[in-house]
């Protein structure tokens, strides 16, 4: 009886409720990112460009105008492009055996991928300078090898630098890749190869192509971690190599130049942010 | 016989690389047993006494304390908040979900160190200045977008139509959600939870700008440790943290199975 007598128009209000139980659900997280991330960035941008006297551009003006802070600007690019290559390099042909591997194998291969990421980023850093010591493992395996004769100085120069970098954020670039590569059907190789493909032409313009999202996911996470990378160079190469992250670092903890450290955070953020539009720009592009 | 060569580099590659990250962890194992305060490796003996100092290194348990509250915590806070959100972006009633969700990872790519400054002035421009109270805050932020990208990864192989069925079945609305829901979305719970508290638990580098001289997190002494004077008690406090997470890593597996933990494998 009741149930014939309703209104047609309740629909309406019905899929409204259903809206405004949709945004009560949303709204904590969305005050978490609006009030705890996007407004203090936005702030940030403010802290960089005003002073006691009002707008001022005098901290870029020193960043960007400085041969010295451009140096420290090319550091940050440096060690984020050199650690992103060489990730690169080792993990996509690893990526392949992986996706290969079976049972056990595979098992142990794993593990050796998500093990790292359980350890802190403080302590794998930390076991490079014990390796990369003069009188380290490294060095000893070398001499005992015949490789050299004396020991080389290893910690705190820009090989030890690049060899830790990559090492803590490899996961990173092979777990995107694999995760791809593993998906890969083998029949496209093959159809290729039915076809008269030679095998460079297959690896080229097939599988190279279907691999790439692994490869853009697993590049951009890898620069935009390296690049502003604190702990890695703090500890493997101190002072003698600046980076955007230890000058804003330094501003704040030791200089107190708020205003200096939140432009070196702007131009940082912009790295990032123009590696995140890259990525999805390059990813949605027709193949 | 070039395919034959490709296939023996990758093999070259993947072995290499099993090893190149594995060895500064069984390097610090190592090292935690050195019978000298010097890390002299290979080892001449073993000892375990470098153990029994941890409990004294200065500061240790106030900050391995605050740790634990600010990861548990901000993980649970996380946790009801992005699930949430997450099955409000799933439901598909959400106008403007797709640049929700976005925005709700987006944290996970950007620079922890300018997140840490650009916090440090926005709480103090708005009077916020109570000292482990900033640190829980900042780590939500944290923490959130690894429970947003596992819970929406996860609902978005949940078929909502079973609640639906469970009702009709005669169970109630919240019954309903408790008994079909929550069992089904397990798994991605588990993984957002641990993944979520990691990231706090070891989190440097938004911390290190909101911790005063008594709200130091455990990662912040540690380099400390580092920086001041390292010995084999550092080695030896990062084997225990390192077991303890295999063992959380090991028990999930069992669980849920260790290949849903790439997140992106599945």
């Amino acid at each position: 009886m009741t149930e014939a007598a309703l209104p047609a128009p309740v629909a309406a209000p019905a899929v409204d409720r259903e809206r405004l139980t949709a945004i009560g659900f949303v709204l904590p997280s969305f005050v978490i990112i609006a009030g705890v991330f996007a407004l203090p960035l936005v702030l940030l941008l403010g802290v960089s460009v005003i002073d006691a006297n009002g707008l001022t551009f005098a901290n870029y003006r020193r960043l960007l105008g400085t041969p010295y802070y451009l140096g420290v600007i090319w550091n940050s690019l440096r060690l984020g492009l050199l650690t992103t290559i060489i990730a690169f390099l080792i993990s996509y042909p690893a990526a392949f055996a992986l996706a290969r591997a079976h049972g056990a194998l595979r098992s142990v291969l794993l593990a050796t991928l998500f093990l790292p990421l359980a350890a802190s980023v403080i302590v794998k850093a930390f076991a490079w300078t014990i390796l990369l010591r003069s009188d380290g493992i490294v060095n000893e395996t070398l001499i005992a090898l015949g490789i050299i004769e004396d020991p080389i100085r290893m910690i705190f120069t820009e090989t030890a630098l690049i060899v830790g970098a990559v090492n803590i954020f490899l996961p990173f670039m092979i777990l995107p890749i694999y995760a791809i590569v593993a998906q890969l059907d083998p029949r496209y190789a093959e159809a290729a190869s039915t076809l008269g493909a030679s095998p460079i032409v297959t690896f080229f313009h097939v599988i190279l192509p279907l691999t790439l999202p692994g490869i853009i996911a697993g590049v951009a996470l890898v620069f935009s971690l390296s690049v502003s990378a604190y702990v890695v160079p703090t500890l493997l190469i101190g002072e003698k190599y600046p980076t955007l992250a230890t000058t804003i670092a330094k501003a704040y903890l030791l200089a107190r130049e708020p205003g200096f450290g939140a432009a070196a955070g702007v131009v940082l953020l912009g790295i990032a942010i123009a590696v995140v539009a890259l990525s999805a720009r390059l990813s949605r592009e027709p193949k | 016989m070039m395919i034959r060569a490709a296939i023996v580099v990758c093999w070259v590659m993947a072995i290499g690389l099993a090893l190149f990250l594995i060895v500064p962890l069984l390097v610090i194992a190592a090292a935690s047993f050195s019978p000298t305060p010097v890390f002299d490796l290979p080892l001449t003996g073993a000892s375990t006494r470098w153990y029994g100092r941890i409990g004294r290194l200065d500061g240790f348990w106030p900050s391995l304390l605050l740790s634990l509250q600010i990861a548990l915590l901000s993980t649970a806070i996380s946790l009801v908040s992005g699930t949430l959100a997450a099955i409000a972006i799933a439901r598909g009633k959400l106008p403007g979900a797709g640049i929700f969700a976005t925005a709700l990872v987006s944290p996970l790519m950007m620079p922890g160190l300018v997140l840490g400054i650009a916090l440090l002035q926005g709480f103090r421009a708005v009077g916020f200045t109570m000292p482990g109270a900033t640190l829980l805050v900042a780590h939500l932020v944290i923490t959130l977008p690894y429970v947003a990208r596992t819970m929406i990864a996860g609902l978005a192989r949940f078929d909502f139509t079973l609640i639906e069925a469970a009702r009709t079945l005669g169970c109630t609305y919240p019954g309903s959600v408790l008994r079909v829901m929550v069992p089904a979305l397990a798994p991605s719970f588990l993984i957002a939870g641990i993944f979520s508290f990691l990231a706090s638990f070891d989190n440097y580098p938004v911390s290190i700008f909101l911790a005063d001289v008594r709200t130091k997190t455990l990662p912040i002494r540690m380099l400390q440790y580092i920086e001041e004077a390292p010995d084999p008690t550092l080695a030896a406090l990062s084997t225990l943290i390192l077991t303890g997470t295999v063992i959380l890593l090991f028990v999930s597996d069992r669980v849920v199975g260790l290949h849903r933990m790439a997140g992106t494998s599945d």
